[in-house]
């Protein structure tokens, strides 16, 4: 049932844009990073063969991306928490509303959330990158609406299990920037020892940086299937484990 | 009078703990019904049984004839709900909070006219973490009535409020009755069950322990009350022990305390004392509340 899901969600943007710490943190920080590094880096890496050309133009804006997505997801993890705890969850489900709007209304307001982050970022970094570089937009903001997606499920299932408001945030963030530090962001993959090597396979941000990576560089869908499905996979387990698990109080 | 909600033999028990035992009950269609017990007697188990938002483990729940967990959409389109200790999102307007829940039922009453009402008028641009206890509760009365609900469920609903706010709470719900409405309300606080409900029943350890008017309750379980007299004269005592059903009559620093059953004990002392032209300068009576009852019926007191 869609009743009151657009209602839920414009209201929520709106709420969320009254709390200036939460804006600055979820959408103030990623822009300004981005236009930093372009600032600074961005003339040293015009040339072709210049060392850092690889990390400016393809692997920092993945990982600003990348932020934006778990930021996204902390922040959807602490706000859940505090509405468990304040039982403002409770409030809702005692309308005809359906719990899965309830969620389905946040999850909304991430994603329209992390895709305005996004755009905003490049419209106010581009300047400052080398003029070669053409991303493509369209791809790579649904790239990282999936990867939000998928990372969205992780955090629904650490916020169904997380048992008050204060620790949801740190749980969080511990169990999604480790798993940032192996995706092959920083270092290619193949330079890892090979258990760390393994358990890289196993998390669900490589498959995310190997997609968002492969996008912006220009690369076709065709070649980042398997990335697809693992996030597709990832978002529909997380999903039903969480709606398994979920506690509204 | 048609019965609204229907409660039969209901259980919920979480791991060890029984919060319910055994309740049944019935509510009639126009009446204020209140569920008393102290904190923890399964009163607020009891009412989100009854809304829905909780399965039984056993017994039969019927609420406007429907089942209140399978049909639960339907049903939550006609009932309202005030939760215990419930909150909104922080920095949510009072408009907002009426908006959303006006869209999410079929019928809707005009929002502005219920804040109106409810004296939040004048409060409908500011932010729900700035409004006081009594006006949050005021604002949780009007997302209850939002669908124009044939039953409205409230909850603790004046707990942390002061006298002048609970009081003005009171009549707001007078006012739900007023409309042909059904209220449901669970409370702690025996003057408020006394003064608002037509009917009550108590409850602890997860049991019903009796159902029926507060006055009816107190003089079932309570027949025993006092006259208190201060006289001056001389008076014979014997008089005020033929009254029927005095159980004692003691005598001291002037003042004659009369003890006895029933409701015609007073009428009684009063036309023995005219009889006997006893001139009186105090004359006050010792009448037990629905507080007595509760202890007598559950062997402790309300406030533990």
């Amino acid at each position: 049932m869609l009743r009151g899901l657009w209602t839920l969600t414009w209201l929520e943007i709106k709420i969320f844009v009254r709390e200036p710490l939460g804006l600055i943190g979820t959408v103030g920080v990623p822009v300004l990073a981005f236009v930093i590094v372009g600032r600074v880096l961005g003339a040293g890496s015009a040339q072709p063969d210049s060392p850092i050309r690889g990390f400016v133009t393809v692997g920092f804006p993945v990982f600003v991306s990348i932020l934006i997505a778990i930021s996204a997801v902390l922040s959807l993890v602490t706000i859940i928490s505090i509405y468990r705890e304040g039982g403002i969850l409770k409030r809702l489900r005692a309308t005809p509303l359906r719990p899965y709007t309830i969620l389905g209304a946040h999850v909304l307001v991430k994603l329209l959330l992390s895709a305005g982050t996004l755009l905003l970022m490049v419209a106010a970094g581009k300047r400052y990158y080398p003029a070669d570089v053409h991303a493509p937009m369209i791809s790579f903001t649904i790239a990282l609406l999936l990867t939000t997606s998928s990372v969205l499920s992780i955090g629904f299932l650490i916020a169904s299990v997380i048992p008050t408001a204060r620790f949801a945030q740190p749980i969080g963030a511990a169990i999604l920037y480790p798993m940032l530090g192996l995706s092959g962001l920083f270092s290619p993959l193949s330079s890892l020892p090979p258990v760390l090597q393994i358990v890289a396979r196993m998390l669900p941000l490589t498959y995310a940086v190997s997609l968002l990576k492969g996008i912006w560089r220009g690369e076709a869908w065709s070649a980042h299937i398997t990335d697809v499905l693992v996030l597709v996979a990832v978002a529909l387990c997380c999903t039903a484990l969480s709606a398994k698990v979920f506690r509204w109080e | 009078m048609p019965q609204v909600i229907h409660v039969a033999g209901i259980r919920k028990t979480y791991g060890r703990v029984i919060a319910v035992d055994e309740v049944t009950l019935t509510v009639e269609e126009g009446e204020i019904f209140g569920l008393i017990g102290p904190n923890g007697a399964g009163k607020t188990t009891t009412l989100e049984c009854i809304e829905g938002l909780r399965t039984p483990d056993r017994g039969t729940i019927s609420v406007l004839g429907l089942d209140p967990v399978a049909d639960a959409y339907a049903l939550q389109n006609r009932i309202g709900v005030q939760l215990q200790e419930a909150q909104l999102q922080k920095r949510i307007k009072v408009w907002e909070a009426v908006d959303l829940w006006a869209s999410l039922y079929r019928t809707a009453v005009d929002g502005n006219h219920l804040l109106q009402q409810l004296g939040l008028a004048d409060k409908r641009n500011a932010w729900f973490m700035t409004l006081s206890g009594g006006q949050k509760q005021r604002l949780f009365i009007a997302l209850a009535l939002i669908n124009d609900p044939e039953v409205v469920f409230l909850d603790e609903l004046t707990t942390g409020l002061d006298p002048q706010a609970r009081r003005a709470i009171w009549d707001l719900v007078r006012g739900i009755r007023a409309r042909g409405k059904t209220v449901f309300m669970t409370t702690h606080l025996m003057e408020e069950a006394e003064r608002l409900c037509d009917r009550v029943a108590i409850i602890d350890h997860g049991r019903t322990v009796d159902i029926d008017t507060p006055s009816r309750l107190v003089s079932r379980h309570c027949p025993e009350r006092a006259v208190v007299v201060t006289t001056r004269s001389n008076t014979d005592d014997d008089a005020f022990s033929r009254i029927p059903r005095v159980t004692s009559v003691t005598r001291a620093d002037g003042e004659v305390t009369i003890r006895g059953e029933g409701d015609d004990l007073v009428a009684n002392v009063i036309e023995c004392l005219s009889e006997r032209r006893i001139r009186v300068t105090d004359f006050r009576t010792d009448v037990p509340t629905l507080e007595d009852v509760f202890l007598k019926l559950t062997g402790h007191s309300i406030r533990d």
